[in-house]
């Protein structure tokens, strides 16, 4: 740091009032990641705060990492700098909502839980069903890039965030896209901030399009000796009409972790939802038994609206699950072609049980696999162990032509695995895109590539 | 042109690969709008490696390289705005993998947007975003533009359809970005690239989702004796939850002139219909015909028709493709705007653009993606009166800016390019152009591709080689 931290945060304090500049060490070590805490954090109230917050920043070259209610700071490598947290949570203000349109503007810090809420009262939602929804913000949801079992009918953030307002390593508040469902007026730059883990900017003003709830829904779960099963109905469901909202695979050991009713210990579960009315509901229902009953389930179970919406309560929670669970789990997001998840779901067993490590696994009907290495503890044989299934299960998912990265790992053992997967051909556009945004390199430093 | 660069194109591309003769290069000065350029050759790269030497001679002489599909655009995207070498990709033009299984295709730039579609079908599968002029226009133009069109209402546009890309940048490097599987690590470079208009690189290949085809379909008329029971039934519809696959809107002129044209059955005194389709499940497509059919009635409809088999539906989507067409007939110039507004302020928006109408001594016609709030005023006028230009021109502009002030943008699908460029800073900030102008840098650092596109001529930037209006723009379509 090229100033003193109490400099620092007089500075700061000057920009958003001394009263949201934290600097006293418990305070700023609920903002750690990985054991590192930042000197100070500041509490912006607005995106001319946060211009003003960065441009002071990038003058002084403080490393600043974006954050929101920090349920999924530790995802992904730690920064390697540290210097300035940027709670954004103070911006939580709903700026425009047009029902009739389907569209809504908020701030970044605006809780998922409290958005969904505002939505509800119109019978709207946001598709965006992310993992510790209790308490996560739209802003780190968004920026982070997790997804949502709700992809398999709505598609993902890039497909519903119409367009953002953010700001750059520089101090620049920019802005990209609109508030209207349609348009191609300039770069979609707010495309660049999905996932980007506000390496290229804090996103302040984010632009959706929402979705009318479906009056009624259900849900239906199969029961199968093994994963072949359940993955050759997922097949017959993408060859057949039906339309579902949610489509999920659970290994035993995952269903046995996510427990309720719908799961069962010891066997693979297939679990979806539904919409429509009776007789669309009616139809979706007696094919997916069909489906079932041909694939070999050895048994279903329709779900009502209520155990349906627990049931998905429990998918979409996965990750926090597993990591309530199991702290030292390692959970490596893979994406392949869907014909192959089957490959890379033995594969992946395969360097589990070769390495003693128990694992659970769920893959979406889309074709992306969360797999958890559920190591015992933290001993440096339960490092290696992972370090080495882990690593050679990124391998054969990029042998298949797929993308691997591990976002959730104990701190401790990022250093051992390849986080962000192989090396990808697009890694130096993206460099050249990160010196655009962030010159100085102050944004999250480390957190992704440079 | 250099003749020695024109000497080293023919020999990497053959005599028929390259154009040059100022007759032979005068169907490449213009494209689906009313703007026009002149290329100094037009090439036509058989593979990659070609665009590849292609990219690196155009660096090597500091000449603007413009790439081009079927030159349907309708903003000037693939016009050479300042002279140069237009690449036409017209021989690229397979499907190079069709994976059934992974609902996916990858194919060259070439390939014609319905030609994807009808090589699928036989496996209950199609690709979604279909302009109009999607019996002629290509793929990479789509993804340049980021296409659009009548059934992105439920499918999304060209952006949600495209996985990865190959492309050729600037400098001749060829850049891979995106994946055939989900969820590449880092940053969404193929949404980055797509809809940039040809101004960051030269797509050459692209990864598609391809759509299951829906188990049913049904196409509703829904016909208004006002304009403003339309788009309130519009309007309901959306507020309602409703997604139609589909959603167009014909006022009464526009399809006066259509039915003289397509003879599609769209009755003559009514003031506007409504053109949709509902999908899905059979059950599903079924409860929301009669949900759209319900609305309709509220807002006064006189009659809602619902196509009974195939061919009368593409009877009646024939009669909204070939508008264009038809529009033509009328008058030897339009100007086609394209805005989007809110869903919920169409009645007020239409109302006034019949106002600017009047004012201008138009009649402007309306004919446009209504579900999307994706507005297309047609403004008839005579190019060969400058007065009347002029005006036409003042109206198109006012169209656009009330877009602006409901809220709305631009442009919702036919681009920027040399048409809108001094109309962006409507909507964005010098400090948002700068960035985007960065952005563009990045990838094209000397400004060779596609220049004079997007964003306003800053200063000093000379002046651009772009010639005023003189042709009707005859044959094209409303995407």
């Amino acid at each position: 740091m090229s100033v003193a931290s109490q400099d620092v945060s007089l500075r700061l304090a000057e920009i958003v009032g001394g009263e949201n500049v934290l600097a006293e060490r418990a305070r700023v070590a609920e903002y750690a990641i990985g054991g590192m805490a930042p000197a100070t954090v500041a509490r912006p109230s607005s995106g001319e705060e946060v211009a003003e917050i960065l441009k002071f920043a990038a003058a002084e070259r403080l490393a600043v990492v974006p954050t929101g209610a920090r349920t999924k700071l530790g995802m992904f490598l730690p920064p390697r700098r540290y210097d300035v947290a940027l709670d954004m949570s103070r911006q939580e203000r709903l700026i425009a909502y047009d029902p009739g349109d389907l569209t809504l503007s908020v701030e970044a810090g605006m809780p998922l839980a409290k958005l969904a809420e505002t939505l509800e009262q119109h019978g709207q939602f946001l598709p965006l069903d992310a993992p510790f929804f209790s308490r996560a913000t739209v802003g780190g949801t968004i920026s982070v890039g997790v997804d949502s079992p709700l992809r398999q009918m709505y598609g993902t953030a890039r497909d519903y965030v119409l367009g953002m307002e953010f700001v750059t390593g520089e101090g620049t508040l920019a802005k990209s896209g609109g508030r209207v469902v349609k348009n191609v007026a300039g770069y979609d730059l707010h495309k660049l901030m999905i996932g980007a883990l506000g390496t290229l900017g804090a996103i302040t003003k984010i632009h959706f399009r929402t979705f009318p709830r479906p009056a009624d829904v259900r849900g239906f779960a199969a029961i199968f000796e093994d994963a072949a099963g359940a993955l050759e109905m997922r097949r017959r469901i993408a060859e057949s009409p039906l339309a579902l909202m949610t489509l999920e695979i659970l290994s035993a050991r995952a269903g046995e972790i996510l427990a309720g009713e719908t799961f069962f210990p010891k066997h693979w579960t297939l679990v979806a939802s539904f919409a429509g009315n009776e007789s669309v509901l009616a139809r979706q229902e007696r094919e997916l038994r069909r489906m079932a009953e041909e694939c070999g389930a050895r048994d279903t179970m329709a779900l009502d609206e209520e155990r349906a919406a627990s049931a998905m309560a429990r998918v979409r929670e996965f990750a926090a699950i597993i990591l309530d669970a199991s702290p030292a789990a390692v959970i490596v997001k893979m994406g392949v072609p869907p014909a192959r998840m089957k490959e890379i779901l033995d594969a992946g067993a395969v360097a589990a049980e070769t390495h003693g490590l128990a694992w659970a696994a769920m893959a979406r009907g889309c074709g992306v696999i969360y797999f958890a290495l559920l190591p015992g503890g933290r001993s440096e044989e339960s490092r290696t162990a992972v370090a080495a299934a882990g690593n050679r299960i990124i391998a054969s998912c990029a042998a298949l032509g797929g993308n691997a990265t591990v976002p959730w790992s104990p701190a401790e053992w990022k250093g051992a695995l390849r986080v962000w997967g192989a090396e990808r051909s697009d890694f130096d556009a993206m460099r050249s895109v990160k010196k655009v945004f962030d010159p100085q390199g102050i944004l999250s430093p480390g957190r992704f590539i440079g | 042109m250099n003749s020695q660069l024109l000497g080293t194109l023919k020999k990497l591309l053959g005599a028929d690969g390259v154009l040059h003769k100022p007759e032979e290069l005068l169907l490449y000065e213009y494209d689906g709008s009313i703007v026009m350029a002149s290329a100094d050759c037009v090439v036509f790269p058989r593979n990659t490696a070609e665009v590849a030497e292609i990219a690196r001679l155009a660096n090597r002489y500091q000449t603007p390289l413009v790439g081009r599909g079927a030159g349907t655009g309708l903003s000037g995207g693939a016009l050479a705005r300042e002279g140069g070498i237009v690449t036409v990709f017209s021989r690229m033009n397979r499907i190079l993998a069709i994976d059934a299984e992974n609902q996916r295709a990858t194919v060259q730039p070439g390939v014609v947007n319905a030609d994807l579609s009808a090589a699928v079908a036989h496996l209950g599968l199609h690709f979604a975003p279909d302009p109009s002029s999607q019996k002629a226009c290509t793929i990479g133009g789509n993804v340049a533009e980021n296409a659009g069109g009548p059934h992105t209402l439920a499918y999304g546009v060209t952006t949600n359809h495209v996985m990865a890309l190959e492309m050729v940048l600037p400098d001749g490097e060829i850049l891979r970005v995106g994946s055939a599987a989900p969820d590449p690590a880092g940053y969404d470079l193929p949404g980055l690239f797509t809809g940039s208009e040809g101004t960051l690189a030269l797509v050459t290949e692209i990864t598609v989702k391809l759509v299951r085809l829906p188990e049913a379909v049904k196409t509703l008329l829904a016909i208004f004796d006002t304009v403003d029971d339309a788009t309130e039934t519009v309007a309901d519809i959306t507020a309602r939850g409703i997604t139609p696959a589909a959603c167009e809107m014909l006022d009464g002129w526009t399809l006066r002139a259509v039915e003289a044209y397509v003879h599609a059955g769209f009755p003559l005194d009514s003031a506007a219909v409504l053109l949709m389709d509902v999908d899905g499940l059979r059950e599903a497509a079924e409860a929301q015909a009669q949900d759209v059919a319900e609305v309709c009635c509220k807002h006064r409809a006189r009659e809602v028709r619902v196509a009974r088999d195939a061919a009368e539906r593409e009877l009646l989507w024939k009669g909204r493709k070939n508008a264009f067409g038809a529009v033509g007939r009328l008058s030897s110039t339009y100007y086609t705007q394209d805005g989007v507004i809110p869903r919920t302020k169409l009645p007020q928006t239409l109302r006034q653009i019949g106002e600017i109408g009047k004012k201008y001594g138009f009649e402007i016609g309306n004919i446009f993606h209504a579900g999307d709030g994706n507005l297309h005023p047609i403004i008839l006028f005579d190019a060969r009166d400058k007065e009347q230009f002029r005006r036409a021109a003042a109206a198109a502009d006012e169209v656009v800016k009330l877009c602006v002030e409901m809220g709305g943008s631009i442009t919702g699908e036919h681009g920027v390019g040399m048409e809108k460029d001094r109309l962006m800073p409507l909507l964005f900030s010098e400090a948002d152009l700068e960035l985007m102008r960065r952005v563009r840098d990045a990838f094209n650092p000397a400004g060779l591709l596609n220049p004079g596109k997007i964003f306003p001529a800053g200063k000093g930037c000379g002046e651009i080689r772009t010639r005023p209006l003189a042709e009707p723009g005859k044959g094209a379509w409303i995407a």
